[in-house]
């Protein structure tokens, strides 16, 4: 397959679609490409889903965690005999009394370095908390609500100590979290590939570009929120373990491991899950603690978060200090980036919290053909929530560095911010391209996809406009903001990851079986919450194997059902996971080939199969289905000789490379000068994630991901005041935006597929927050810039605008309050120093 | 989030729930449509020992034209203000503002008479009674008196009811015809307003209400008095927050909410008499 | 206390505490789990039923206020295992990708179009704003409401 990209909607491979209409009957023709309905939508639409809130556990328990309201505080006395005394009470227990029942504190499975700093984990605080919503103690009671009303009466006496929220201030140890270490720095972690070349590349710049970004806290958000359960089995010492979580495998893994409990003993389900955005990518206290008093209650016991637990005790993202510097040449052509991050790790270190800023590390060069590059990352501990990934992970906090500083770049040079990409973009014929980091990008036509999304927003016009209005002045600025991302997906190669220092492979497992009617079996490792893969599997299937896709079945997110899987996170579920399916369905026709030529009396070189049937090449009434070769592999009566019953194949499939989807928005705002309200006029995504299987999920999946990148840079944003209490802990304060905030927005896409995997795919489900963040930013600062405002801090919500207004027009530069700029005026400097 | 327990009482009339009221004295609370206090429940900031529910007080629930006046009943529900075709031609600013409170949900459970009785600063619906200088009308076992709108509200969360007094009924002038406008200014479409403004311009009568700025809904005293002394809106506008007193929040600082009121003053002042 | 309501079409008489919220009535008092509960405070919307044909947070319902009500959640849409238009307009739009706002947004869906059976975008923006979903970025729950509206409008005409 030949990676070419095509900007028209037609797929150029051999996975033609079918047609845009799903086809009251089954179609004839191929079902990938084609919008199709979710088959998983019924049950969700009508309330037959079972989330694991939703399950009935007949007898079970329900837990409840008392947490402290303190940042950072010794734990002095904690007496839970008044809480036993409340009605409905069963059991109560501090941390120091379920101490015996941890093999090992919480797992962080990305030790980024050698010497990495981290403080054991326990999943109920001992002796000290730090971070507000720490769990101290837990109280088990015959119902929820009673439960939840002991919490309050248990007593706890805490001492309490400074809080940190400042990561400069975390920085300078005055005041250290975890005495142990001695210090709030966990890590430093830096990439040097050649040091010189980059001092070079400064020295010789015509133009630099030194710019800070901020970004601020999220909460995640999934509108589920987490819940689990543990129930022992009634015969033998199983334990299964029903959680809201993306990662039933590795958290079979992980609890074992914690709680010293036989892995082989432990099954763990994840029921439909409400979304999860990385948030429900992590192993959790509640999760050990319901697992460890089940097995030490012989009880179901059962916990559901609520609200204001989901902001404070499920991990949070981003959490980072931006420092970036261009340096180019006097054309605008970047010659090195050199990038600094210290990046908050919170109070303690999650599954892959040290990781996160390291998923970006190879990004900061953007879509650019940047020859120079290192990147340094120090990891600081905070009395806050641990931050982990969250949508993007990493990747959307590089691709707005490095499309805000290209801003900031075309400002200094003088030339619009879409020219000054097109001098920089790395050319369509360089693919597959070496990048300086050394990662291998698959294939890629930025510019063709640029191009399609300026085409689309009518880029020249709104330029004509925003040049007109700003010579006619007035309240309303125009402002048009294009970001080109990148992404590398489909976590991963595990030798990569290895290099990487993670504790684990980036496999993924397929099982695919035909049953002896003619249906199919599919088991895979991938864990959905909301991706549609049941659909999604089913179609590449039924395309494979000749079947209606009804036929096929998804098996998935029980690890009774799927043992091996590495589940679903870093778009990497039809990249590794859709692959691997792929490959088996192929593996399953190999073997359907040798017994259709046993049948068929021919060589099995001699065989077409289409259509789901077997046909010797020559002779079309020589033929056989696939279903009479499943039903013969089952009754196993006349099979080749040495060829095992049943037609069945699995697969563990380890991607060569990562994949690395991309593409271009371009964002248009109206800011308010006077009330510093930003409005969202237009919003126009062109992505390239190589062929579709299904572009209706396809779409979904961008349009989600824009709207939280866009929620990012417009109302979502953690807040702890100084004592290190979380302000933003709940859906009134924390504005999750609904949908007149939004914007209506317009894709389109260009098909540049993946040549390092048969189905020429690429990830999706993260590229739309990784685009959308800058090109809003963008957006409101070419707005803002006549009024001298080179930086609006995120989120820009009205008071945030405002305020960057007032910082401009009290800088005594008069060339800063000029209305009469026009686009590539080269008046402000976009707060860098050449 | 679970309410903390309490007793549960249903009014089936006034006169009922009036002897409730006398019954439970201040351990008691009121219950209309519950979309003010039950919030406040769940989160146990509120923790009454009893509730009085006089939701079912259909008699109270009514929009009428009361000759100088149009007579709104105090359970009437937000959702049937903002359909009201009396209000439309009468009192549209109490119409409109009535759509733009919480959302749809909010406004089929939550009343008039709740919003005005729990007296929150940040609701719309005090700032808009305030414009229109309504009267309020309470009603308790020793019989029924009017309590003027701008003397209603009188601290924060607090009114001039007395802890037997039912709130029945609220008057309206009617103000067919005059300009008005209702600026709410949010982040999302089902906040509260960072700030609000609501103006029924009319020469001297001119009414103006101003949301979350300060510790009650507000009525801007001195930007009416500027606007009936013949100022133009800018002018006028910058008498906004003499009457108030801006707090910092999440959403603003007490400069960016005191420059905000005045955006908006200036904004609902030049749209009203547009 | 006693209640009685119809749920679904059912008559469903129970013993409730006072405290008792709608939502948590339905859930475990009805076995109803298709309503979800997604916040604290009355923002999110998923737990969104109709009360005498109205869009109501039962969140922020007692179930004593709704004695005596005619309740219809989720399950109670669809009839003769057909689903109802406006889930069938959701699931032909991708309107939804976890599910877990989906029922509450179906259900404020289902009332907005009965008070505004021809809304424009915008309307079915602001008639949503009580509703809060996570991963379609809404453009697929707005076109399918829009869409429902229009078969309404077929079956109307």
């Amino acid at each position: 397959m030949t990676p070419a990209t095509t900007t028209e909607t037609d797929v150029p491979t051999g996975l033609e679609p079918g047609g845009t209409d799903q086809p009251p009957d089954e179609p004839a023709g191929p079902v990938v490409g084609t919008r199709r309905e979710r088959r998983e939508d019924p049950a969700l639409l009508t309330g037959e889903a079972r989330f694991t809130d939703d399950l009935q556990i007949p007898g079970a328990l329900h837990l409840a965690v008392v947490r402290s309201p303190f940042a950072h505080a010794r734990i002095t006395r904690v007496d839970v005999s008044p809480a036993l005394a409340m009605p409905g009470v069963v059991a109560a227990f501090t941390g120091e009394d379920l101490q015996g029942e941890w093999a090992a504190p919480m797992p962080c499975a990305w030790p980024v370095t050698e010497d990495m700093k981290s403080p054991p984990h326990l999943p109920l605080a001992v002796g000290k908390t730090c971070y507000a919503g720490d769990g101290v103690a837990v109280v088990l009671a015959e119902s929820n609500e009673a439960a939840r009303d002991a919490i309050d009466a248990v007593d706890v006496e805490y001492e309490p100590l400074p809080a940190v929220t400042d990561l400069a201030a975390a920085i300078s140890d005055e005041v250290v979290i975890h005495e142990d270490l001695g210090t709030n720095t966990s890590y430093r972690w830096e990439l040097h590939l050649d040091d010189d070349a980059v001092e070079r590349a400064f020295a010789d710049a015509a133009h630099v570009v030194r710019e800070r970004y901020i970004q601020q806290r999220l909460l995640p958000m999934a509108m589920e929120p987490r819940a689990c359960a543990a129930v022992p089995q009634p015969f033998g010492g199983d334990i299964t373990l029903y959680s809201a979580t993306q990662i039933p495998h590795i958290l079979k893994i992980m609890t074992a491991v914690t709680l010293g409990f036989p892995e082989h003993q432990l099954r763990v389900v994840a029921p439909s899950v409400g979304g999860g955005f990385g948030s429900k990518l992590n192993v959790y206290a509640e999760e050990l603690l319901v697992t460890a008093l089940a097995r030490k209650l012989h009880q179901p016991i059962r916990w559901v978060e609520e609200r204001t637990e989901n902001a404070l005790g499920t991990i949070h993202g981003r959490g980072q200090i931006q420092d970036i510097e261009l340096a180019a040449d006097a054309d605008g052509r970047v010659t090195a980036v050199r990038v600094d991050l210290t990046a908050d790790m919170g109070a303690y270190l999650q599954l892959v919290t040290p990781g996160i800023p390291l998923l970006g590390a190879f990004l900061y060069c953007g879509v650019y053909d940047v020859p120079a590059f290192s990147f340094g990352c120090t990891g600081v501990f905070t009395t806050m929530t641990p931050t982990d990934a969250y949508r993007g992970a990493g990747r959307p906090e590089a691709t707005y560095a490095i499309e805000r500083a290209m801003d900031a770049l075309a400002d200094e040079v003088g030339v619009d911010p879409a020219e000054i990409r097109r001098r920089n973009y790395i050319g369509a014929d360089r693919f597959p391209y070496t990048a300086v980091t050394g990662l291998v990008y698959d294939s890629g036509n930025y510019e063709a996809a640029a191009a399609k999304a300026l085409d689309l927003a009518g880029y020249d016009d709104l330029r004509a406009e925003q040049q007109r209005r700003r010579a006619e002045g007035g309240p309303k600025h125009l402002g048009i903001g294009i970001s080109s991302y990148f992404e590398m997906c489909g976590l991963a190669p595990s030798r990569v990851l290895a290099s990487l220092n993670y504790s684990a492979g980036g496999w993924e497992a397929a099982t695919v079986r035909m049953l002896p009617t003619g249906k199919v079996q599919v088991v895979t490792g991938a864990t959905p919450h909301g991706q549609g893969h049941e659909t999604s599997w089913s179609m590449i299937v039924a395309d494979k194997l000749g079947v209606p896709p009804d036929d096929v079945d998804v098996l998935h997110s029980d690890t009774a059902l799927s043992p091996l899987g590495m589940d679903t996170y870093g778009s990497r579920s039809l990249v590794v996971g859709g692959v691997a399916i792929d490959m088996a369905c192929d593996r399953v026709v190999d073997k359907a080939r040798r017994i259709a030529a046993h049948q068929l009396e021919a060589a099995a070189e001699d065989l077409e199969f289409r259509g789901g049937e077997f046909s010797v090449r020559g002779s079309p009434d020589r033929s056989v289905p696939l279903a009479a070769i499943a039903f013969a592999a089952f009754t196993a009566h006349d099979l080749p000789d040495g060829e095992e019953p049943n037609l069945e194949a699995h697969v563990t499939y380890d991607p060569p490379n990562f994949s690395w989807p991309f593409g271009t928005h371009v964002c248009v705002v109206e800011v308010d000068e006077e009330t510093g309200g930003v409005e969202v006029r237009k919003y126009v995504a062109v992505d390239d994630c190589g062929n579709q299987i299904n572009p209706l999920i396809v779409e979904g999946q961008v349009h989600g991901g824009i709207v939280q990148g866009l929620a990012q840079a417009l109302f979502e944003g953690v807040v702890y005041d100084a004592d290190g209490n979380l302000v933003t802990s709940n859906l009134t304060d924390y504005l999750v935006p609904s949908a007149p905030d939004v914007p209506s927005l317009t894709l389109d896409h260009t098909v540049t597929p993946s040549p390092t995997n048969a189905l020429g795919v690429k990830g999706i489900g993260e590229a739309g927050t990784i685009g959308s963040t800058p090109a809003v930013m963008n957006a409101i600062v070419d707005a803002l810039r006549p009024l001298g405002v080179d930086e609006v801090l995120m989120p820009a919500s009205p008071l945030n605008v405002w305020n960057a207004i007032q910082r401009a027009q009290s800088r005594p530069d008069p060339e800063r309050t000029t209305t009469s700029a026009t686009a590539g005026d080269t008046n402000a400097d976009a707060g860098g120093a050449s | 989030m679970i309410p903390a327990p309490f007793d549960y009482a249903r009014a089936g009339s006034a006169e009922e729930a009036l002897s409730l009221l006398t019954e439970h004295g201040e351990d008691a609370k009121l219950l209309a449509g519950g979309h003010s206090l039950l919030p406040l429940m769940k989160l146990r900031l509120a923790q009454p020992s009893v509730l009085i529910d006089v939701g079912r007080l259909r008699d109270l629930s009514y929009i009428r034209d009361a000759g100088d006046h149009i007579a709104v009943g105090a359970l009437t529900r937000h959702h049937d203000l903002e359909t009201s075709d009396l209000l439309e031609t009468e009192a549209p600013i109490l119409k409109h503002a009535a759509g733009e409170v919480g959302d749809p949900q909010v406004r089929h459970r939550g009343t008039i008479g709740g919003s005005l009785a729990h007296a929150d600063p940040a609701s719309d619906l005090p700032a808009v009674v305030l414009a229109l200088k309504g009267t309020l009308v309470a009603r308790s076992p020793s019989g029924e008196r009017e309590i003027r709108a701008d003397e209603f509200f009188t601290g924060f969360l607090e009114s001039a009811l007395a802890p037997d007094e039912l709130l029945t009924e609220i008057r309206i002038p009617k103000v067919a015809g005059l300009g008005w406008s209702f600026q709410k200014f949010n982040r999302r479409a089902q906040d509260w307003a960072i700030v609000g403004v609501a103006a029924v311009v009319d020469g001297e009568r001119t009414g103006v209400g101003l949301v979350n700025m300060g510790s009650t809904p507000i009525r801007a005293a001195a930007v009416e008095a500027a606007v009936a002394g013949g100022a133009s809106a800018e002018e006028a506008a910058q008498r906004a927050v003499d009457d108030a007193e801006p707090q910092a929040d999440l959403n603003a600082s007490v400069e960016y909410r005191t420059h905000l009121a005045k955006v908006l003053v200036r904004r609902a002042l030049e749209e009203a008499r547009a | 206390m006693r209640i009685t309501m119809t749920v679904n079409g059912r008559e469903r008489s129970s013993e409730v505490e006072p405290r008792t919220l709608l939502v948590h009535h339905i859930r475990e008092g009805l076995g109803l789990t298709g309503t979800n509960v997604g916040c604290d405070t009355s923002s999110c919307g998923a737990c969104t039923v109709l009360m005498d044909g109205e869009s109501v947070k039962s969140c922020t319902v007692l179930a004593v206020q709704a004695d005596g009500a005619d309740v219809t959640t989720i399950e109670g849409l669809a009839r003769d295992g057909e689903m109802h238009p406006m889930q069938q307009a959701f699931q032909r739009n991708h309107g939804l990708q976890c599910g877990f706002c989906t029922p509450g947004m179906v259900m404020a869906a289902v009332s907005l179009l009965e008070e505004v059976p021809h809304p424009t975008d915008r309307e079915v923006r602001l008639g949503l704003e009580g509703n809060l979903c996570r991963c379609t970025g809404y453009q697929n729950i707005v076109a399918a409401v829009l869409d429902a509206a229009g078969s309404t409008q077929e079956a109307g005409a």
